[in-house]
This record gives C-alpha cells, sequence and structure tokens, in this order.
C-alpha cells in the first residue's frame, strides 16, 4: 500500500490553458477521497497526473517512492488504475472477459492469478453473466462497468474513478457505491471524481474541492458541508439531506438517521 | 406534436423488441422527461421519434410516428433533422470533429442549411452565450474538459433552432450551476412552443423543471402524469426507479408520524422544508397550524 502526493503541482497544457495551480496534497493508503468541483476546475487534469499521463509543468508528483517523471505511463499503471470519464474509448477486446483480463495479463501476473482477479472483478461489477458477450453489444451502463471491471482486475493499490455514475440507474449507482466500499475494505485507495454530490457524501470520507485549478477546501464531510459559501464558488451544491438540514435550521446531516431524529427532537420541543 | 400510435420497433438481430407498442401525445411546448432503468428503451423512444430508428439503425418499426405532422416514414432522414434535434447521451459522439473551435463546431450545421453568414455567425454567438460557453469560443472543442464539451455538443444542436428537442441526459456531466443554466434556457426554449422530450435520472431536476413524467421500463410506459404525482409513486423503486433523498425522508418520517398523515409526499427541496416546518403535525397536538406550508 502506497500513499499519494502532489508537491506544488502546476499544470499548463500546451495550448496554454492553466489547469492546476501550485497544488499541494497528500493521500494515505487506504483513503476514500472524492475530487469535486465545477466544470473546468482541473479534476481530471489532476487524475491524470496520478498514472503518468500528463506530467506536470513545476512540482512533482509521488507515487509512493516514484516520481512520475521518471516512470513510463506503463509501469505507473501496475499503482494507479484510472477509468475515464469516456471509457467507451478505452475498451477494444472482442469478450467481456478478456477485455478484463487484459490489464492483469499485461502487468505480468500468473495464469491462475489473472483467472482469480478477472472472476472478482466481474463478480464485483455485476458483469459475470455477460463474460461472454462483445463489450459493443452492451447497454452503455454496462460498458461502462466494464472498463471498471478491467481497472478493479489489475488490483492496483491506488484506483481512480473519474465520473463513475453518470448514465447509471438506481441499481447501477449502488453497484458502484459497493466496488467503492470493497476497494476501500481491502485498504487500497479510491479517488473518485463526480458531481453527484450524495454519491461522494456516501461513500467518500474525505473531500478535496477544486475551484480554478486550485484547492479550494480539503477535509471530512462535515467540515466541507459547512462551508457552503465556498462550495457556492465552485458550483458544489451540499446533498439533498444537508440542503435540507440546513434550511430547517437543524445540525448538519447527510444521512437520514441523524435527521430523523434531530426531526423528532425538535418536534416534540414544540 | 409528437404522436406514437401503438408503435413496437425492434433492433436488428434483436430477439425482443426495445419499445413495445407504446401510444402517446405530447403537446407542442410541452417539457416532457422520460425516466427508467438501463435498457428501458429511452434512448431508443428519442432514436424512434427523430427517426434514426429505423433509418439509421435499419430493424422493424410498426405503428405510427407523427412529429409536427410528418409521417416520419414517409420522409428522408436529412428532412426530419432539420425540425427534431438529438442531443446524444456521449458528447464525443455529436461533435464532428470537422471543425478547429468551439465556435466554428455549431456553424457546421448552419452551413449545411446554407445559412447566410453574418446571421450564422450572430445565432452562433447566442447559443454560446446562452450556454455560458462563449469564454471558451476560440479553442479546440477536443481540449475542453467533459462538462465543457457537453455544452458544445448541446450548443451545436440548439443553434439549428429545432421545433422538436430531443436531450439524451443533456446535462450528466455538468455541475450544478451549469445543469441549472442549462435547464433554464431549455425550459424558455418550451416557453415560445419547442417541445422537449428529456431523458433525465435526477429526480429533483425532473422536479424543477418537467411538466410530465414518463416512466419507460422493459420498452412501456408504466407511468404517465404531473411530476408531482409520478416522483413520490410507491411504484418508482420496484420499477428501478430512486426516488429524491427527502422524498424518501418524509416517507420515512410519515411512517413515525414526523410528517401530516393527509400531505402527500414532497417532491420538491421546499415543499419538504414546507412540510417539515409545519407547526403541527401530530394530529392530537392543541397548536394550530399557520400556514406556512402546503
Ligand atoms: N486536452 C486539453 N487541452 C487543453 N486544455 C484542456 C484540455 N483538457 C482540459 N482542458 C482545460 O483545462 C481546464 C481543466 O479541465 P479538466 O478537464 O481538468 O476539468 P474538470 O474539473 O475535470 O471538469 P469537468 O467537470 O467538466 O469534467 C479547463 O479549463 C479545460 O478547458
Ligand atoms: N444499437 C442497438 N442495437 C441493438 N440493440 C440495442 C441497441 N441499442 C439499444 N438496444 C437494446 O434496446 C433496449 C433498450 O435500450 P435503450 O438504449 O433504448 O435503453 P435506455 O433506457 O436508453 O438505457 P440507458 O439508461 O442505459 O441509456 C435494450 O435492451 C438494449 O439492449
Ligand atoms: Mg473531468
Ligand atoms: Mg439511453
Amino acid at each position: 500500500m502506497i500513499p499519494l502526493a502532489l508537491e506544488e503541482v502546476s499544470f499548463t497544457y500546451p495550448s496554454g490553458v492553466t489547469a492546476l495551480r501550485e497544488i499541494s496534497l497528500t493521500v494515505a493508503p487506504g483513503e476514500s477521497v472524492a475530487l469535486i468541483g465545477q466544470n473546468g476546475s482541473g479534476k481530471t487534469t489532476l487524475a491524470r497526473h496520478l498514472n503518468g499521463l500528463l506530467q506536470p509543468s513545476s512540482g512533482r508528483v509521488m507515487i509512493g517512492d516514484w516520481d512520475t517523471r521518471q516512470h513510463t505511463v506503463a509501469k505507473l499503471a501496475a499503482r494507479v488504475g484510472y477509468v475515464f470519464q469516456h471509457p467507451e474509448h478505452q475498451i477494444f477486446k472482442r469478450s467481456v472477459q478478456d477485455e478484463v483480463a487484459f490489464g492483469p495479463r499485461n502487468l505480468g501476473f500468473a495464469p491462475a492469478r489473472v483467472a482469480q482477479l478477472v472472476e472478482q472483478a466481474l463478480q464485483a461489477t455485476q458483469l459475470s453473466t455477460v463474460a461472454d458477450q462483445h463489450p459493443h453489444d452492451l447497454l452503455p451502463a454496462l460498458r461502462k462497468r466494464v472498463a471498471l471491471a478491467s481497472v478493479l482486475a489489475m488490483d492496483t493499490p491506488v484506483v481512480v474513478l473519474d465520473e463513475p455514475t453518470t448514465g447509471q440507474d438506481a441499481q447501477g449507482v449502488r453497484a458502484i457505491g459497493e466496488i467503492v466500499e470493497r476497494v476501500r475494505a481491502g485498504g487500497r485507495t479510491i479517488i473518485t471524481i463526480s458531481h453527484d454530490i450524495d454519491f461522494c457524501a456516501d461513500h467518500c470520507s474525505r473531500l478535496i474541492v477544486l475551484g480554478g485549478g486550485r484547492v479550494l477546501l480539503d477535509g471530512p464531510r462535515e467540515t466541507v458541508f459547512a462551508h457552503g459559501d465556498i462550495l457556492e464558488q465552485t458550483a458544489v451544491e451540499p446533498p439533498q439531506l444537508v440542503r435540507l438540514a440546513q434550511r430547517l435550521r437543524l445540525p448538519l446531516a447527510w444521512e437520514p438517521q441523524p435527521l430523523l431524529a434531530a426531526l423528532e427532537q425538535s418536534q416534540r420541543q414544540r | 406534436m409528437i404522436q406514437l400510435r401503438n408503435v413496437s420497433y425492434t433492433y436488428p438481430e434483436a430477439t425482443t423488441p426495445a419499445l413495445n407498442g407504446i401510444s402517446l401525445d405530447i403537446a407542442a411546448g410541452e417539457v416532457c422527461a422520460v425516466i427508467g432503468p438501463n435498457g428501458a428503451g429511452k434512448s431508443t423512444l428519442c432514436y424512434t421519434i427523430a427517426g434514426f430508428a429505423p433509418y439509421h439503425f435499419r430493424g422493424e418499426l410498426t405503428g405510427e410516428v407523427v412529429v409536427d405532422g410528418r409521417r416520419t416514414v414517409e420522409h428522408p432522414l436529412g428532412e426530419l433533422v432539420k425540425h427534431c434535434g438529438l442531443v446524444f447521451h456521449n458528447p464525443l459522439n455529436q461533435i464532428s470533429g470537422a471543425r478547429y473551435t468551439v465556435r466554428e463546431e455549431p456553424a457546421f450545421g448552419l452551413e449545411n442549411l446554407g445559412m447566410p453568414r453574418p446571421y450564422m455567425q450572430a445565432r452562433v454567438n447566442d447559443v454560446l452565450e446562452l450556454l455560458g460557453i462563449a469564454a471558451l469560443a476560440e479553442r479546440s472543442p477536443f481540449e475542453l474538459s467533459g462538462g465543457q464539451q457537453q455544452r458544445v455538443a448541446l450548443a451545436s444542436i440548439l443553434v439549428m433552432g429545432p421545433r422538436v428537442l430531443l436531450l439524451d441526459e443533456p446535462t450528466s456531466q455538468l455541475d450544478p450551476h451549469g445543469t441549472k443554466e442549462v435547464f433554464a434556457a431549455i425550459k424558455a426554449l418550451s416557453q415560445t412552443g419547442v417541445t422537449v422530450v428529456l431523458i433525465e435520472h435526477k429526480p429533483e431536476l425532473v422536479a424543477e423543471f418537467a411538466d410530465r413524467v414518463i416512466v419507460l421500463h422493459g420498452g412501456q410506459v408504466q407511468l404517465d402524469g404531473a411530476p408531482r404525482a409520478v416522483l413520490a409513486d410507491p411504484r418508482l423503486p420496484p420499477l428501478g426507479v430512486s426516488v429524491a433523498r427527502y422524498t424518501q425522508l418524509a416517507h420515512t418520517a410519515r411512517e413515525r408520524g414526523l410528517w401530516p398523515a393527509q400531505a402527500p409526499l414532497p417532491v420538491t427541496l421546499d415543499e419538504t422544508v414546507a412540510g417539515f416546518e409545519l407547526p403541527s403535525i401530530n394530529p392530537s397536538s392543541s397548536r394550530p397550524a399557520h400556514g406556512s406550508g402546503q
């Protein structure tokens, strides 16, 4: 298990757009972190630094003891698994099974281990029943889960999910939530990029809020959700139940039980 | 504006129909949200209204689809797309790649329509402004964030000024502010008579912006009504559709006597706040309610 560190990372695209400005942060092994913030705030750009797809214009990115500038993307893939925002472009094999086996095979795992990892990943993503189908014949929502399974099967200590819940129905969102929980329970680090703040509140204990390429807030849910003014600057709306609690002037809560208890108490007092 | 009479559609090589006996009337200027689980047929419904099914996908269509007075099977797709704009779920499927800048991308469609240049430029500027991407006008559409690309995709359809807009999760990658802006723009268009069919998973948005909600499941219409009725319907979860968290909370609260027993379940945050703020929820309480809610 390995920690992550960004040290004063700035990044400017060749076109001249500066997407990250002096970002410093560390993520400990086993943390479940959400990266949130408005469109264009730099979330995907930051994530692409973690597996070496992008190199900082200044500063450095450390994946454990590896400086991303000194290692190839292929090598970094053993440490950081990344499911893209549009994973359709990530899929190229003939069957779901082969697609998911490609990554671990490529990392040089023994055949028995590959088989085991593939089976676990298919199970976790609820894709076992479509293992023999062509990925392109699947519904878009399932195709997205194939990309997720492919990354899970590589058994990397760090997993990055870019907008994992878009296009998923209620059951799909639940399935992805369970995956995040499972990865985290296994002691791996998971970083979720999402505009689905309710999903982040459910499954990520730490929230990093980006705005204009900088970290505006970084902390546990209760601290971050309490900063409505800063969240507003970067177009983040607190979860539905947090907004309800705020409107009713009850203690901040994103789960139903504490909110119901508070409602009960306030009604008893009236 | 849109009439479907007993419409069924089966993709080539598929064994079961993706749409199965759908009859619908959608009035001009209506914002009709379509919800339902993955595979319900939501996108296929839009493809069918647009004429992509069967023209583009082939397969077999039965029943009658009439859009703006035209039976889709009697007109070529090239003519249908002038009246009916379809925004795909994935913006990368929409961006032509034929153009270098965000400004040129929507102009591409207008040029194909043979629109005069000065008029075209003004129109493009208006739409970029409307969708909050005017500042990105000179950028390449491929050098944008996911949410920015989604706005460009939408711009390239809105600029054509279609009478019917078919939107497949048009804001799935937008932040909450961008989402509200886009929905407000769509709502404003509907008030000028544009008919909107909107596939959207988030109940909170449907409640705020739709006039009507249709629930699809297994290629059939299961529920159809006003957002207020449909979004709090207890049949939604078994159909694989989630209700808003505050609706769910009010439901649990009602079971515990914390939500007025007679009051309908709320479908917006405002209604939820109003319901819980009623001073007297417990019928045995002697204090009178002074109507801050309904
Ligand atoms: N390939 C690229 N070339 C040039 N600029 C880019 C490129 N990709 C993104 N940008 C710009 O960099 C900034 C940060 O983009 P990024 O994709 O990291 O945002 P994001 O937070 O992931 O947004 P979203 O929520 O829309 O996905 C934006 O201003 C964007 O326009
Ligand atoms: N191009 C296609 N070829 C064959 N079958 C298809 C095609 N597109 C969709 N289908 C099938 O048609 C049915 C309805 O799919 P559709 O994509 O319309 O559902 P949806 O409600 O839009 O789902 P989602 O929420 O995942 O977008 C599904 O059974 C699907 O497998
Ligand atoms: Mg992004
Ligand atoms: Mg669809």
